[in-house]
């Protein structure tokens, strides 16, 4: 088990249609020097895509632990539940 | 559901909601306990460990029905070198009558707890996000949930939403966390057959070990942790926010390193993992508990902050303020008074317990984590003493007096000498006994 989709396969997911993280504006990803999100996110949701110039977000990827939305230096992710009844469910916990 | 008056609605069906319900059901109250899972415990992990003592205030002989794993008898604390460790542990055939902690899983767990308070009487409303307070001036006076025609008057709602809160930001009463006061645990469950864990661990039946894990973190302040369940082993990592921040490590990465540890890869020989999850701690401590009531709300658990990090406990402190909120709250319905007055018999509660006392003891702890540079504490410290321990105990012709030299010298080094390991022996004294 080394990457994170070898983990994440673990987890039940019910993806929503809709994304619950939501990147305010990529102009501060974009300014952003340290792109943290893209390491400490224990899902590897966030990814910096250099020829675009945006970060995209897995948000079906999210197990829902709240590190981004405090993490981020700029506080530039919006960050909701999913619906209620999406997302994750853990068998063991 | 829209016309429809309750009493109380909990958010959050985690062991503060679920203590909070119970209290208020079995008391009479009309309480709806609303959840985002599919089901309770669906999106909770924790270590974990569940105590005796406050559960077994809330419902007694719990442990006659309750899904449990392993009664603990031996807690042991391990400070990792790279390939070594030194180890402290107490193990008691005391902690079996009564049994002071077992180790659990909370989506059965949590899923029992919740029953428990829907069995006197409660109302679970699963699937069902509350998004916002309904308020009236001042007051709190409902839920608005993600549901169509979905909100939901009460007289009070406690706020049991986890270490998150989105609700308690949206009260007011804490701003969001700073990244100092949350750590990111993330865990694995790993299947290893009933006989290799009581071999391993030298047990018999039902009895279970917990591990602290102290060093190998990468120099971030944060704390491992094994603990045995019935027929798996909850390994995982739990380090500051601020610090994983600054890093650039992966969370899986700290746990895939620990994984390889000598002393512990040989524990987990032949396991599979059968599920990942990671979850925020709240580890502000004392000084970031906020208000822990207004007019029609109060909030309790993860959310409240309540978590005795230097400990390891958070379920217990949950449950706690989840039966003080409910009990509170029962004596404002008596007197018909839900104001912040009227509801001060949850402030008073805790204050004359365990869970504030606790807290304030540690007060300084936060400030000491977030202030002393983590790698001397988390790294440098742990490999000096490991080294202390390696050489005092090699054989190899050097005389012990040099030994015992180099040994307090390491020490001193790893803490930028005499003076600093003085100041912060004090100060690690201080934050321990605020």
């Amino acid at each position: 088990m080394n990457g994170v989709a070898d983990r994440l396969y673990t987890i039940r997911f019910k993806v929503d249609e809709t994304s619950h993280l939501v990147i305010d504006d990529q102009q501060t990803c974009l300014a952003c020097k340290t792109k943290e999100c893209t390491h400490f996110c224990p899902a590897d949701v966030y990814d910096w895509h250099e020829v675009e110039k945006m970060t995209s977000v897995a948000f079906e990827n999210c197990i829902e632990c709240g590190t981004c939305r405090i993490g981020c230096p700029e506080h530039n992710i919006s960050w909701v539940y999913p619906k209620g009844g999406h997302g994750i469910t853990y068998k063991f916990g | 559901m829209a016309n429809e008056h309750f009493d109380a609605i909990v958010v959050g069906a985690g062991p503060a909601g679920s203590a909070a319900a119970f209290t208020m059901a079995k008391a009479g109250l009309s309480v709806v306990l609303m959840e985002r899972g599919e089901f309770a415990g669906a999106k909770n992990i924790f270590g974990g460990v569940i105590y005796r003592k406050q559960l077994e205030d809330i419902i007694p002989e719990f442990w006659k029905e309750a899904p449990l794993e392993r009664e603990i008898i031996e807690q042991r604390m391990w400070m990792l070198g790279e390939q070594s460790v030194v180890t402290f542990g107490h193990r008691n055939e005391a902690f079996k009558q009564p049994s002071n902690c077992w180790t659990g899983l909370r989506v059965k767990f949590d899923q029992w707890f919740a029953g428990k308070a829907e069995q006197a009487g409660a109302l679970a409303i699963y699937e069902t996000v509350a998004t916002e307070l309904i308020r009236e001036g001042d007051r709190v006076v409902g839920v608005r949930t993600d549901r169509e025609d979905g909100d939901l008057y009460a007289s009070v709602v406690v706020v049991a939403d986890g270490v998150n809160s989105l609700l308690g930001k949206a009260l007011g009463i804490h701003r969001e966390w700073a990244p100092d006061e949350v750590s990111l645990a993330v865990k694995e469950v790993i299947a290893l057959p009933k006989e290799k864990i009581l071999d391993r661990f030298n047990l018999e039946g039902n009895e279970g070990v917990t591990i602290e894990l102290i060093g190998q973190t990468h120099g971030m302040a944060g704390l491992g942790f094994l603990y045995t369940n019935q027929e798996s082993i909850s390994l995982g990592v739990g380090v500051m926010v601020s610090d994983l921040k600054k890093k650039k490590i992966k969370p899986y990465q700290v746990l895939e390193g620990l994984k390889a540890h000598p002393m512990l890869k040989r524990l987990l020989q032949g396991g599979e993992t059968k599920e990942y999850s990671g979850h925020l701690i709240p580890e502000g401590g004392y000084h970031s508990i906020p208000s822990l009531c207004g007019n029609g709300w109060v909030i309790c658990g993860d959310a409240a902050q309540l978590v005795n990090f230097v400990h390891r406990e958070g379920t217990n402190l949950a449950m706690t303020s989840g039966r003080f909120a409910g009990e509170a709250i029962v004596e404002a319905h008596q007197r018909g008074d839900y104001s912040k007055a009227g509801l001060s018999g949850y402030d008073r509660r805790i204050a004359a317990s365990f869970v504030h006392k606790d807290l304030k003891k540690y007060q300084g702890m936060h400030a000491l984590l977030r202030d002393v540079d983590p790698t001397i504490m988390f790294d440098k410290l742990p490999y000096a003493v490991n080294e202390a321990a390696y050489q005092m105990l090699l054989v190899d012709g050097v005389s012990k007096a040099e030994k015992q030299r180099k040994a307090l010298r390491g020490i001193k080094n790893a803490t930028g000498g005499s003076m600093n390991l003085l100041k912060l022996g004090y100060k690690g004294w201080r934050a321990i006994n605020g």
